[in-house]
């Protein structure tokens, strides 16, 4: 079911945390809100759940427009980070309670928990307690018994946040497989990059309140809107370069002199702008060559990451294929992929 | 469990437990000596000026059935059986409910409330007793069993409401939320999913009303004079009148004997439960 925002806004007391806030989620599509701690994403997702009453704006399931109704009504699953499960049942009354609450008879119950059971992989834990899963079983579990009920819209707040590492990966897969084989519209919020770009068609960056961009993850990662965009996507993360257009198609980096991107050599001279370079565009066949000094050589198997002191002082990061030739110290000249440079004006926002 | 039984064996080779049992037994040993001739004596003759017992007897248990003795032991029974359960009762559906409110709800003069209950804990009851006294002779409750409850249930309240706040306070507000979400109503949620967390605290403060209002004297005494409405702890006090004629020191502890032997059953099966009041609540 499609889930629209329409002027979504939230206060505490007098001051507003998110204000008119418009987003549309598509039928069936997972869509991630990204954002710091404190940017408005786990409020837009209580809101939506109907934990916290919505201040102005519509919230829409579909055409009906739920933002009065209690949260008994909207018919959402929610995954909560830490899980919540009820300890005192075992993993089949988990999943059976939304059932049961609704007035389902025994066989209708006792049927769909199978079905659901089968599908997240856990059907040899139903007579279980809680206590005694395993951080990933435990997250099935909650999976399920958040869409038993077929939920117009699931909502998973910072669902992978409690798993160790293996797991987490494990995880990441299977949810979007069960949220695939379902078809139900989900919303995951999340501060890890990865996770949403990994698990969702589209992701939804956030920052104090705002939905800066909407797109998918390649197409943000590529085309950031602004700085703060292209700051947050990307591990290793991008290198951002004070400098000032000189009017012939370079950029001053205090001491070095760097042509701009093809597209933007019209830029006219005296602009403060800053440079964003990703650690795969520094390092590779093409480019300008760079020369600077190895400060810094971190092996991560598959890929050696360098942080390269460039002669005018500045750092630039170069992720690589594994190589051994190089230490610490070293002189090198790497080429820079000035067309793969992103550009930003003063305001922040990409040119 | 190699693992637990690892650090205690280890414990002591370190620290001999041999002085602290010793200590213990030595402070511990006048109320032992105290106990033993309060079951000795009540099955057993001596002679006026000896410790020593004689001849084993059942003679000092017969207020049983002789109610010439020291009146109707079974009717003060079935009044300190009726107070200790309406304390149960009470103080189980008023603590589990108030406390959840007090703990969850979004009350006007919440914190107001809070402050309140916990001064009525610690507000001696003996100063209330003349003010108790006359509001229930105004209101005709004056000696009957229902003004003692409702005065004793009052003044176990605060404690009630005190500890099922503390239990409710470590039941995770996410599982109401999921609650809320799975389609359930606050009730629902609280009577199938948040009531069973607390069941710890439910378990020892029940046990608790129960021996409270087993032992009570002074309210009884005070409050509900009349013969009908002795409880044990007054019988007890009448049975034990030294100037009377036909005073008998072994029966005064046979009567003891026979009023504690609840609390001793009691806190033999739950004891573990018990020390969970004290633990805060945060034991699930």
């Amino acid at each position: 079911m499609q889930l629209t925002l329409d002027k979504f806004t939230k206060s505490f007391g007098d001051t507003d945390v998110i204000a008119d806030m418009d987003l549309t989620v598509r039928d069936g599509e997972m869509l991630a809100l990204l954002g710091p701690s404190g940017c408005g994403k786990s409020t837009t997702l209580f809101a939506i759940a109907g934990i916290h009453r919505v201040s102005g704006g519509r919230i829409l399931f579909g055409d009906r427009d739920v933002s009065d109704l209690p949260s008994q009504k909207r018919n959402v699953g929610v995954v909560f980070q830490n899980y919540a499960l009820y300890p005192h049942m075992t993993v089949a009354e988990n999943i059976a309670f939304p059932l049961e609450v609704a007035g389902q008879d025994r066989a209708t119950i006792k049927r769909e928990v199978r079905a659901i059971a089968e599908l997240v992989h856990i059907e040899k834990l139903l007579n279980r307690k809680p206590a005694e899963l395993s951080g990933g079983q435990q997250q099935r579990v909650a999976l399920a018994r958040a869409i038993v009920r077929r939920p117009a819209v699931l909502l998973l707040d910072e669902p992978l946040a409690n798993l160790d590492a293996k797991l987490r990966l494990e995880m990441r897969s299977e949810i979007r497989r069960i949220q695939q084989e379902t078809g139900i519209t989900a919303i995951l919020v999340t501060h890890d990059q990865v996770e949403a770009m990994s698990m969702c068609d589209r992701v939804a960056i956030m920052n104090e309140g705002e939905i800066l961009q909407i797109d998918s993850p390649t197409e943000m990662y590529r085309a950031p809107v602004s700085r703060f965009v292209a700051g947050f996507l990307g591990n290793p993360p991008i290198t951002f370069l004070e400098g000032v257009t000189d009017g012939r198609g370079d950029v001053d980096l205090d001491g070095l002199k760097l042509p701009l991107p093809a597209r933007l050599e019209a830029l006219p001279g005296g602009h403060a702008v800053t440079l964003g370079i990703r650690p795969e565009h520094f390092g590779q066949s093409r480019g300008v060559p760079l020369r600077g000094k190895v400060r810094f050589i971190e092996p991560q198997g598959r890929e050696t990451l360098f942080d390269i002191l460039l002669e005018n002082g500045a750092m630039l990061r170069s992720i690589q294929p594994v190589r051994q030739d190089l230490s610490v110290g070293d002189a090198v000249s790497f080429n820079l992929d000035t067309e793969a440079m992103l550009v930003f004006a003063e305001t922040g926002e990409r040119l | 469990m190699s693992g637990s039984s690892q650090p205690q064996t280890s414990m002591t080779r370190n620290f001999s437990m041999i002085p602290v049992l010793a200590v213990l037994g030595l402070v511990t040993l006048p109320l032992v000596v105290m106990y033993a001739f309060l079951v000795v004596d009540s099955f057993s003759n001596a002679p006026a000026t000896s410790l020593i017992p004689y001849e084993f007897t059942l003679e000092h248990w017969r207020f049983l059935y002789d109610f010439s003795l020291v009146g109707n032991v079974w009717i003060a029974t079935k009044n300190s059986l009726i107070l200790a359960f309406t304390m149960v009762v009470t103080t189980l559906v008023l603590s589990s409910t108030g406390g959840y409110a007090m703990s969850r709800l979004n009350l006007p003069f919440r914190r107001f409330f809070l402050a309140s209950v916990l001064v009525m804990h610690a507000f001696p009851a003996v100063t209330l007793l003349i003010g108790t006294f006359l509001v229930l002779n105004f209101t005709g409750l004056y000696n009957s069993m229902i003004g003692v409850i409702l005065v004793k249930g009052t003044l176990m309240l605060p404690f009630g409401i005190w500890i099922m706040k503390g239990f409710y306070d470590a039941v995770p507000w996410e599982i109401e939320m999921a609650g809320v979400q799975d389609g359930a109503s606050r009730f629902t949620v609280w009577r199938r999913l948040v009531l069973p967390q607390v069941k710890p605290g439910l378990v020892a403060l029940g046990v608790f009303a129960f021996l409270d209002g087993w032992g009570e004297y002074l309210l009884p005494r005070i409050l509900a004079p009349g013969a009908d409405f002795q409880v044990l702890s007054v019988f007890l006090q009448d049975a034990s009148i030294p100037d009377a004629a036909d005073y008998n020191f072994n029966i005064f502890k046979s009567v003891g004997i026979f009023y504690t032997l609840p609390v001793l059953i009691l806190f033999v099966v739950f004891q573990n439960r018990l020390m969970n009041i004290f633990g805060g609540g945060t034991k699930g």
